[in-house]
């Protein structure tokens, strides 16, 4: 069947398949937040087996269960807080691009701040200055993504500025806004859409990085983090399902958001499909 | 050309004190905003409430509760300069002892992790762009994915229970064997503990490099100078050895310099895994028990390592590249 597509079908198919996997686990792993917390001792530490595929932990929960809810978790708050950080490199890029020199610096100097801290040790610090929890890590993500995704845009709105048809839409008489929204938007479009989906996969490792350590969700949460961080504890004593398969679920969905931004990346710049 | 080459370092040092002294007060700050009681985290609200009020009182001075921000930060800064970075909170030590430790224990990691991974992710990319399109650079452009998709510290976990717990060749933990005098412990001992974080680290920086040695391998072969070297017959190894080295080392190097934050926060996950006694699990409890000396300076020391990664990179640069050098579009 993929040999009758063309490069743009397979590339659609691609994003599509991958955006559907991704959908489903999140919705799946939102019905099923009662279901992870039920504990039943008369099935604690079982292996894995047909009846529960990712085994049972020490309270006897389904870990497969535990592992859709632990991801579905991570995978909205990762996404939601990407979405915010993206938003704030669109502001900033073309702020910096537009706003003449002072601005520029101003915001050049504060990527540079961001960027000289560590990520993991800033996402601490601003998960310790909200007082942990869901708010910490939720500002955390969403207030230290944007950066790289600030230059790139930036980058590009200065080079738009100086491209022949925006110096004569200018010369025409057209106003700031409109050449702003009728001409550059649209041209940035593509790349901040590539860069959002880009950045999903990093909030999301870095969000369960930071549960992990203990400043993200709380304990009583199933996040992905959480029940890694758990699992630890018990590895020692030979239960190796418990980390094994979390975290490969958690590797699978990242690398799907991956799949997903670089056919998006192939469809909206066809050009670099041949680089 | 000299003359202009120090105007440039000089600024960027001018600018690396700023953005240090910025990060100060941005850590200092995010530490002061904190909601979090750090005598409810570190005492306990048992032993808080069977405490006398000069006691309560006494420990709310110990912890800093209740003084002016501004002094505080004013005070602090005029001992940092001095030399003087406090007394940590939560091991009570001062904290240029606490850090003195920790920081050899997490150097010996890092820079390990660093080489090893600069050498293989290089070599990786090398080939993967000298080959480009055949099964082995599908093979390391998946294997980048991959690794760049995984946690740090769940591959940290898959390993310890690979060659911790099932193989049980390597430690699980600690960076000396337990109950062993401070004057037994061997280098052999020190490495023998270090070996799985430092494998860890490694095997996560590759994909960086790698792909982005690939891209400027894929460059060089398409230029016409290797097309030429071709045409005389050169292939394989030699013409990778005359034309592809030099070409692809030296943009490799000044990336793997930019790369020090990565290794920075991946030794933050590792250690913690491990259990290892370093910089990135002393941050991590001096978060979680609100020791701010620890955590300023230790905030400081990394931005410092990364922001000297990033101006050896920017000069390096410059003495490579005479096109940036001239045009200053670094």
């Amino acid at each position: 069947m993929m040999r009758h597509l063309n490069g743009r079908q397979r590339v659609l198919l691609g994003l599509i398949v991958s955006a559907v996997i991704l959908l489903t686990v999140c919705i799946g792993g939102a019905f099923c937040g009662d279901a992870a917390r039920v504990t039943d001792f008369s099935r604690k530490n079982l292996e894995p087996c047909l009846r529960y595929p990712f085994g049972t932990d020490w309270l006897g929960r389904d870990m497969l269960v535990r592992t859709l809810k632990g991801i579905s978790l991570s995978v909205l708050l990762g996404m939601a807080a990407a979405a915010v950080s993206a938003f704030i490199a669109l502001a900033l890029g073309i702020a910096a691009a537009t706003l003449g020199k002072t601005v520029d610096a101003v915001i050049s100097f504060v990527i540079d701040l961001l960027m000289g801290i560590p990520h993991i040790l800033l996402l601490i610090l601003i998960s310790v200055a909200l007082g942990k929890g869901f708010r910490g890590v939720a500002w955390g993500v969403a207030l230290t993504h944007w950066p790289s995704l600030a230059r790139l845009i930036r980058a590009e709105v200065m080079q738009l500025k100086e491209s022949p048809y925006i110096q004569i839409a200018g010369k025409l008489g057209k106003s700031r806004w409109y050449i702003a929204g009728k001409h550059m938007l649209p041209h940035l479009m593509p790349q901040f859409l590539t860069g959002l989906v880009l950045l999903f996969p990093h909030a999301i490792l870095h969000e369960s990085s930071v549960t992990f350590l203990g400043f993200g969700l709380s304990s009583e949460q199933p996040a992905i983090g959480i029940i890694l961080s758990e699992s630890m504890k018990y590895l020692v004593t030979g239960k190796w399902w418990l980390a094994l398969f979390p975290g490969t679920a958690l590797v699978l969905v990242v690398v799907l958001f991956y799949v997903a931004g670089e056919n998006l990346r192939k469809l909206t710049d066809p050009g670099s499909v041949h680089k | 050309m000299e003359k202009r080459l120090g105007i440039q370092i000089r600024n960027k040092v001018i600018r690396m004190v700023l953005l240090v002294l910025t990060t100060s007060m941005l850590t200092f700050i995010l530490m002061k905003a904190s909601p979090i009681d750090p005598l409810q985290a570190n005492v306990g609200q048992a032993a808080l409430g069977s405490m006398s009020h000069e006691q309560v009182e006494k420990l709310e001075e110990y912890w800093g509760v209740g003084e002016s921000p501004v002094k505080q930060y004013v005070s602090w800064a005029a001992d940092f300069i001095r030399g003087d970075m406090g007394t940590s909170l939560l091991y009570r030590q001062p904290v240029a002892d606490v850090i003195a430790v920790k920081l050899a224990n997490s150097l010996f990691l890092m820079v390990t992790a660093w080489i090893l991974s600069g050498i293989l992710g290089f070599f990786l990319g090398v080939i993967s762009g000298m080959n480009r399109g055949r099964w082995i650079d599908r093979l390391v452009k998946g294997y980048c994915l991959l690794i760049s998709s995984t946690p740090t510290f769940w591959l940290a976990l898959l390993l310890l229970m690979v060659f911790g717990v099932w193989l049980k060749i390597l430690p699980v933990g600690l960076s000396v064997p337990i109950g062993v005098e401070a004057a037994g412990v061997t280098f052999f001992d020190r490495v023998y503990h270090a070996v799985l974080p430092a494998l860890t680290l490694s095997i996560t920086g590759v994909s960086n490099i790698a792909l982005h040695t690939r891209e400027k391998m894929i460059g060089i072969m398409e230029s016409e100078y290797v097309l030429f070297a071709r045409a005389r017959g050169e292939k394989g190894l030699v013409l990778f050895w005359h034309h592809g080295l030099r070409n692809a080392l030296l943009p490799a190097i000044t990336l793997h310099f930019a790369a020090v934050s990565e290794i920075f926060g991946g030794s933050v996950l590792v250690e913690q895994v491990f259990s290892y006694p370093g910089l990135g699990q002393a941050a991590v409890s001096a978060g979680l028990g609100s020791d701010m000396p620890l955590l300023m300076a230790i905030t400081i020391i990394s931005a410092l390592f990364v922001f000297g990664g990033n101006m050896i990179a920017d000069i390096l640069y410059g003495i490579v590249d005479p096109r940036i050098r001239k045009g200053g579009a670094a």
